[in-house]
């Protein structure tokens, strides 16, 4: 950074790295210029004409400094430094001005308005604009687009700052929205006037500086100042974003992203953002037993008392024939709480990887690889293998297609896929990672910077999946890539670094089993004989084969660690707490334990608090303390094998119903049903 | 020191039962300031702050549009409003519910209101045998109004000129 140019803003010297726009500059500075339509995630379109300042020396008009960068300043005749005012008459007479014709077209709705409170142009107005109108014309009224079920529209209300279609072309990559007409006549459109496609499309809601796009499920139902803030993790897909959760009350009320430039940058996945109705139905909030044994019996309401007691008699029952599987949803505490369980009656059958992935346990450059989120920003090569991106992990893929856009190569390897951005499309399966083709693919990733590749889990979750691993691997080590695992469940990478695994994986763990604890994992086929202790938040698939149900918390009523697809734990904050008698997970498996030791099966947890119960467990996997940080994985390729040639198949059948929370929620219902006829129509086109 | 004959006569003459009689006759002849409460009212003044009320546009439409400005600025936290879209899209409540118990009856929540839906009324005869009654819901609050209407519009056209 040796080239930074010395320049005065608000009479204060400031040195700023001449590529940056004054308004970063005078951010940097610690100066606020207000701005509608400048993001820095954007392109610039200086068109809201807020951000103006006034340039001494300069052209003797205001100028939008959110187009103007530092180099673009001239030094003054003699040589003094070039000079930014934000704070003169002249400044604030154009702000003035600018805000009052903002105002011009735009409804006094305030009171109906669902920004009201959080608003851009109201926060504005009060700081910068005048307190009258000169205005006495009628006001113009613009029609409403429709943009689907989840983003409510109220047009009137767009200042034209086009924050969504830029968003919707160059993050989301779907073009499927403008700005059409001239002058008063200028409206945002959606070209087709049909619901958005993209997996990103929540995100124009928090773009939009007014009310003009709003969040149709949240439609009217709360004010920013009645909500109760939350920071917290999404578990929807295994990016693990950084997301806000908004409590009133008992009830979450909408959900929003946290800016975390090293995973989800500023934006969500519509999956994880609206899957908040799903917390409230098909909640377990009592313990149930089945009556009449299990097979033909129903489930019967029952106390902790109850239920603990047919648990531990089955436990004595089984004998040593006990397995436990790990869902997709349950944070490290949980899972390592019953692997603690689980020793402690004498048994290893537990594993996690619902799915069948062949993730190596133990080899951590294996199952997560040893290449950040971050390293794609800078990859020039980047090779997919049996993943779509795009359903997988929407906010990684926007994130792909900004390397695109910064000029990288990305090649695909899978089932073809429509991914936002251009790809080369090189094979369905394992025999284009052989031979000519591999040797191809070698060569050319050889000589780019930085080559990256992603493994998906539809390459892993399958026979060969070893196989394909080790393939990849032996290919990342010739290439010299990073090589990143795409996970598609929250919990696999926090459930792998504390060894819930067990040798063939979990239909292995599970054969021969008199009896299952079932932590939340409602994707597997339960087989049909062993008594099955169902631990989980939703009625789902797990809950209806469960023999004796044990209601925990869902991920927004318990505090708990997990560890995204790139290896970095994080911490989910409790926003609020469990329905009805339900209960933390790890505090179930606690009390759980007690009722087994004092029956002389198995021993007591060693934790009486949740403190205590992290305490051990930093202690035995020290890297999940080290919270936000991904720790340096050691290379150690999986030995390659001979791979099938069935090609790769996605790894999720329904991107929008991905969990027993999203299957709960009626919001992601109605966006599956939509995606699902749009894939109709395509294909009877 | 001889008798004092001022006094002597004074009192002979019962001139203090006098003079007690005759204020007692003068008020016993004046025009009255009390009234016969129940069923004789004094003036109110149309800023007078009485029982609350919701009301409703002329063509009865309620006026409330769940802005929950009420309710932010209320400093007993009297006022809980649920609101969602009704069926024809418009934004109303669901739930509008103040405890008249809580309530300090400052006003605030009638400076606020940017439809004047919500109003202190002229009422302020609503004494209840218990609590619960004085827990008003949207129901209540909205027969308050359409039962005040008349009063409450004559009360804001008077203050207008002041506002």
């Amino acid at each position: 950074m040796s080239d930074l140019r010395k320049i005065i803003i608000d009479g204060i010297e400031v040195e700023a790295d001449p590529g940056l726009t004054l308004i970063q500059a005078c951010e940097q500075a610690g100066i606020e210029i207000p701005r509608f339509c400048y993001h820095e995630r954007l392109s610039i379109a200086g068109n809201c004409r807020m951000c103006l300042v006034e340039i001494v020396g300069g052209p003797p008009k205001p100028a939008a400094s959110c187009h103007i960068q530092v180099k673009d300043l001239r030094p003054g005749r003699n040589g003094e430094l070039p000079e930014v005012r934000t704070n003169s008459p002249m400044v604030k007479k154009a702000r003035e001005g600018v805000m009052e014709f903002l105002l011009i077209n735009h409804p006094l709705d305030c009171p109906i308005c669902d920004q009201g409170g959080e608003c851009d142009l109201q926060d504005q107005a009060m700081a910068y604009g005048v307190d009258f109108s000169r205005f006495r014309e009628p006001k113009r009224a613009v029609d409403e687009i429709d943009l689907g079920p989840l983003v409510a529209t109220e047009m009137t209300r767009c200042i034209s700052c086009t924050r969504c279609v830029r968003f919707i072309t160059e993050v989301a990559g779907v073009p499927e929205m403008g700005q059409t007409g001239r002058g008063e006549d200028s409206e945002i459109v959606s070209y087709l006037n049909a619901a958005l496609t993209s997996e990103l499309q929540g995100n124009v809601v928090d773009l939009c500086p007014v009310g003009a796009l709003t969040n149709r499920p949240y439609a009217f139902t709360a004010r920013p100042w009645e909500l109760t803030k939350t920071q917290s993790i999404d578990v929807m897909d295994a990016l693990g974003s950084n997301i806000r959760i908004d409590v009133r009350g008992r009830e979450v009320m909408r959900i929003l992203p946290r800016n975390h430039d090293g995973v989800n940058e500023e934006w969500l996945a519509d999956r994880s953002r609206y899957v908040w109705d799903g917390l409230r139905r098909q909640r377990l909030d009592k313990p149930y037993v089945r009556i009449n044994g299990h097979g033909d019996g129903k489930l019967k309401p029952a106390s902790w008392g109850e239920a603990f007691k047919a648990v531990a008699a089955a436990v004595k029952d089984a004998g040593n024939d006990i397995a436990a599987v790990a869902g997709d949803l349950a944070p490290v505490e949980a899972v390592w709480a019953l692997k603690g369980l689980m020793d402690g009656l004498g048994s290893a059958r537990y594993d996690c990887r619902q799915d069948g992935a062949a993730l190596p346990p133990g080899n951590r450059s294996g199952y997560v690889g040893n290449a950040r989120i971050e390293d794609i920003d800078a990859a020039r090569a980047i090779l997919i293998v049996g993943s779509n991106p795009r359903l997988e992990a929407p906010v990684l893929n926007a994130r792909i297609r900004k390397a695109w856009i910064d000029g990288a190569d990305v090649a695909v390897v899978g089932a073809a896929v429509d991914l936002t951005y251009e790809h080369h499309y090189l094979g369905a399966g394992p025999e284009t990672l052989a031979g000519d083709s591999r040797a191809k693919i070698v060569d050319t990733m050889k000589g780019r910077d930085n080559p990256l590749i992603i493994l998906g889990q539809g390459a892993l979750a399958r026979a060969d999946g070893a196989a394909v691993l080790g393939q990849v691997m032996a290919m990342a080590g010739e290439i010299g890539a990073k090589l990143l695992v795409l996970h598609t469940a929250a919990a696999r990478v926090g459930a792998m670094d504390v060894g819930f695994t067990h040798d063939g994986g979990t239909s292995s763990a599970l054969r021969g089993a008199k009896l299952v604890f079932n932590l939340g994992a409602d994707e597997i086929d339960m087989p049909d004989k062993p008594f099955v202790v169902y631990q989980g938040s939703h009625g789902d698939r797990g809950a209806h084969r469960a023999d004796v149900i044990l209601p925990g918390a869902a991920w927004t009523e318990q505090s708990g660690i997990y560890v995204n697809t790139e290896g970095r734990p994080q911490m989910a904050n409790r926003a609020g707490f469990p329905p009805g008698d339900a209960r933390e997970d790890w505090a179930i498996l606690r009390a759980l334990s007690g009722e087994l030791g004092s029956a002389e099966l198995g021993r007591t947890l060693p934790f009486d608090s949740l403190a205590q119960l992290r305490a051990g467990m930093f202690e035995a996997h020290p890297h999940l303390g080290a919270l936000d940080r991904v720790p340096v994985n050691e290379w150690t390729p999986v030995a390659a094998g001979a791979m099938g040639d069935a090609p790769f198949a996605p790894a999720l059948a329904d991107h929008y119903l991905v969990n027993p929370i999203a299957r709960a929620s009626e919001v992601l219902a109605e966006q599956s049903r939509l995606a699902a006829a749009r894939s109709m129509n395509v294909a009877a086109e | 020191m001889g008798i004092p004959f001022d006094k002597a006569v004074r009192y002979f003459l019962l001139a203090d039962i006098l003079t007690g009689f005759r204020l007692g006759m003068k008020y016993f002849f004046k025009p009255k300031v009390t009234i016969n409460y129940p069923f004789e009212k004094g003036p109110l003044s149309p800023r007078f702050r009485g029982e609350l009320v919701l009301r409703r546009y002329p063509n009865g439409e309620e006026r409330c549009i769940a802005c929950k400005l009420c309710e932010a600025i209320c400093p007993a936290q009297a006022i809980t409003i649920e609101a969602e879209p009704r069926a024809d899209g418009s934004r109303r409540t669901t739930k509008y519910d103040i405890d008249m118990t809580k309530c300090i009856y400052c006003g605030f929540c009638q400076e606020a209101c940017p439809v004047d839906a919500i109003v202190l009324g002229p009422n302020f005869e609503y004494s209840t045998e218990n609590r619960e009654e004085l827990l008003y819901n949207k129901e209540k609050l909205l027969a308050n109004g359409d039962r005040w209407e008349r009063e409450i519009a004559r009360n804001i056209e008077l203050d207008a000129p002041y506002r």
